[in-house]
């Protein structure tokens, strides 16, 4: 079984995030590090490329040359392979763009199963598999929070504001699993090693048979105007706890304000 | 200018997020239609009505039975393509997001998500989006239409005003790659005890609880306190508590008096279906966690080691 997964290069967690006033875009010069609901994914590829017995995994990312580096982590996890769509006339992609680039990649890769996370901890617009999905004209299924994969078809468990959906598709299929599904692994030392001699393909747009019309700021339908700060939340007593130093504090806040 | 309003339906009413999004819409474009689509949704026409569709276009089939998005899909590319419409929105859901993501690649149209509000800028429309965690808000446009929105769940009161509400059937065609998906069963756990909602405490365990059998130390606090036990989807998926006490955009909407969070990450799902909450205090091992942004009082460091302490604190306090 041959698995895709897309990925994306996200700010780490700790690093702080902002919207270059000048371009409009999302500043991308602070620490990067892989977006962390994709290593759901990556995770759910392993083990059922574990559970087939044989198969291969392979990550697809559109971004900076330097998502290589984030990618990385993945493989060292155990993917077989990284291919990376890089382009200046790809940056500003929005939704319809970044589908149309995705979409070509893997159509490429002719993958039995096309997994993505979540959301993107930074755009968190958790649509993309759709868009994708409809151009590459495959059954979707998104928040998936059990999956089971066997004859030739997968059969998911998700979460609706309803209750729970348990839905059917054969393959091959895009699928968008939940961070409730599994507990990435960490790599091994084994694995870091091991990821660095594997394949990382550097693709541009032409390579990969994408339209530079319809990638980047070209392809792209939606502009953002304006940037404005926010109505405050108030500010955060912050206490690093020691030992459980802190509950002290917290009786007398619970105190002050008379829940106690 | 003219709008489409994509209105979700469970069992026998349409979605209140839905109808708010309807009432927005109406306020903004007197041009506004309703779209309904589900196997015998014809009697759903007239509560669309009731909150000022001037017309409904009702898809009633078999096929669109299920709530999956693929066949929705299908039916509203063409609806937009053969009625023109500048602009088409949804209430944000599991279901409505696939549907858009589908529409936006289909008809090459933009799609803006995570909208609170809108406004008409000229004659065309401004989306105001809250971005990075609510750290700030964007104004956001599209180049050139169907311009596709998603609006926050909670983001409109829903109002009614009396539209004409006429009714025009839409003819309804299935792509082969659409009918993949089959809805094989549906199930909710029913609530057992009190509802969160109405709870004036409630303590909230997440993932970082480590362990379904931690929610003890959660159940001790809330009990010290008066107040009820809450949880997040993490826990909820991974079957540590029942899906009645979560909180969040697939949960429960609450605003008790006071939220206290434990292993709780404050992900902007969690964070919709709680924000108007009076105090929040947030416990998490992770300096950089997300709720700390919207917390009263902050605490960094291990649950397993602060909510114990506190729970003897309360009761001795109580004795
Ligand atoms: C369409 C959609 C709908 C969704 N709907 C909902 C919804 O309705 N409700 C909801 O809650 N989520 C929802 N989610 C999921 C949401 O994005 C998050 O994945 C989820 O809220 C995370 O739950 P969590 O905070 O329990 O877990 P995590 O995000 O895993 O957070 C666990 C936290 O615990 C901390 N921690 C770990 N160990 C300790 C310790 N010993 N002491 C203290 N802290 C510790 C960690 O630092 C971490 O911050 C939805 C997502 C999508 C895409
Ligand atoms: N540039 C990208 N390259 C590859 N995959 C991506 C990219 N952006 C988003 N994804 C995938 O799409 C998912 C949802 O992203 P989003 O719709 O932006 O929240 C992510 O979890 C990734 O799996």
């Amino acid at each position: 079984m041959k698995i895709a997964v897309c990925v994306k290069e996200v700010p780490d967690a700790g690093a702080e995030r902002r919207i270059d006033p000048g371009t409009m875009r999302l500043d991308r010069s602070g620490d990067r590090a892989l977006n962390a609901y994709d290593l759901n994914a990556v995770e759910e590829a392993l083990s059922l490329k574990e559970a087939a017995g044989d198969g291969e995994v392979v990550l697809i990312s559109m971004g900076k040359e330097k998502a290589l580096d984030s990618m990385r982590k993945a493989l060292a996890m155990g993917a077989d392979r990284a291919v990376l769509v890089t382009d200046e006339a790809a940056a500003g992609s929005d939704l319809v763009a970044t589908s149309h680039v995705l979409s070509k990649v893997i159509a490429k890769e002719e993958a039995d199963l096309v997994l993505f996370g979540q959301q993107a901890a930074d755009s968190a617009g958790a649509v993309l598999w759709a868009a994708v999905a409809d151009r590459l004209q495959m059954p979707v299924v998104s928040q998936i929070s059990e999956l089971e994969v066997a004859g030739g078809k997968i059969t998911a468990r998700r979460q609706t504001e309803n209750g729970y959906d348990r839905i059917e598709a054969p393959l091959p299929a895009v699928l968008a699993v939940a961070d409730s599904l599994n507990e990435p692994r960490y790599p091994s030392l084994k694995g870091i090693m091991a990821a660095k001699k594997k394949p990382q393909d550097v693709l541009s747009l032409a390579d990969v048979g994408a339209d530079a019309g319809s990638a980047g700021s070209a392809g792209s339908r939606t502009t953002v105007k304006a940037l404005a700060d926010p109505p405050s939340s108030g500010d955060t007593i912050m206490i690093e706890d020691e030992g459980g130093s802190s509950a002290e504090k917290i009786l007398e806040f619970l105190v002050e304000r008379k829940f106690v | 200018m003219s709008t489409l309003v994509f209105l979700e339906h469970h069992g026998d009413s349409i979605q209140k997020g839905a109808l708010g999004v309807l009432t927005k819409a109406v306020s903004i474009d007197s041009d506004t239609a309703a779209v309904i689509t589900g196997s015998g949704v014809s009697g759903l026409a007239a509560q669309a009505a009731q909150y000022g569709a001037a017309k409904v276009y009702i898809a009633d089939d078999p096929q669109l039975e299920a709530p999956l998005p693929q066949p929705r899909v299908d039916v509203l590319s063409k609806l937009i393509t053969e009625k023109g419409f500048d602009n088409v929105l949804f209430a944000s859901s599991v279901l409505a997001s696939d549907v858009a993501g589908g529409l936006s690649a289909r008809l090459d149209a933009g799609l803006n998500w995570d909208l609170g509000d809108c406004e008409t800028d000229g004659d065309g429309l401004l989306g105001k989006q809250a971005a990075l965690d609510d750290s700030v808000i964007v104004d956001v446009g599209w180049t050139q239409g169907p311009k596709l929105a998603l609006f926050r769940s909670g983001s409109f009161e829903p109002a009614e005003s009396a539209g004409a509400g006429e009714v025009e059937n839409v003819a309804v065609a299935i792509e082969d790659f659409s009918s993949k998906a089959t809805l094989v069963g549906q199930d909710t756990e029913q609530a057992a005890g009190p509802s969160i909602e109405e709870a004036d405490i409630l303590v909230t365990g997440g993932r970082g609880l480590g362990d379904p059998s931690a929610f003890s130390l959660m159940e001790e606090l809330a009990s010290a306190l008066g107040g009820a036990v809450a949880s997040t989807r993490a826990v909820v998926d991974s079957g540590w508590y029942p899906y009645a006490t979560q909180i969040g955009q697939t949960g429960k909407t609450v605003a008790p008096k006071l939220y206290i969070g434990a292993g709780v990450s404050g992900a902007i799902q969690h964070k919709v279906g709680m924000q108007s909450s009076q105090t929040i205090i947030s416990i998490n091992k992770d300096a950089s966690a997300p709720i700390f942004e919207f917390s009263d009082l902050g605490i960094v460091g291990d649950l397993h080691e602060i909510v114990p302490k506190l729970t003897e604190l309360v009761k001795a306090r109580n004795a």
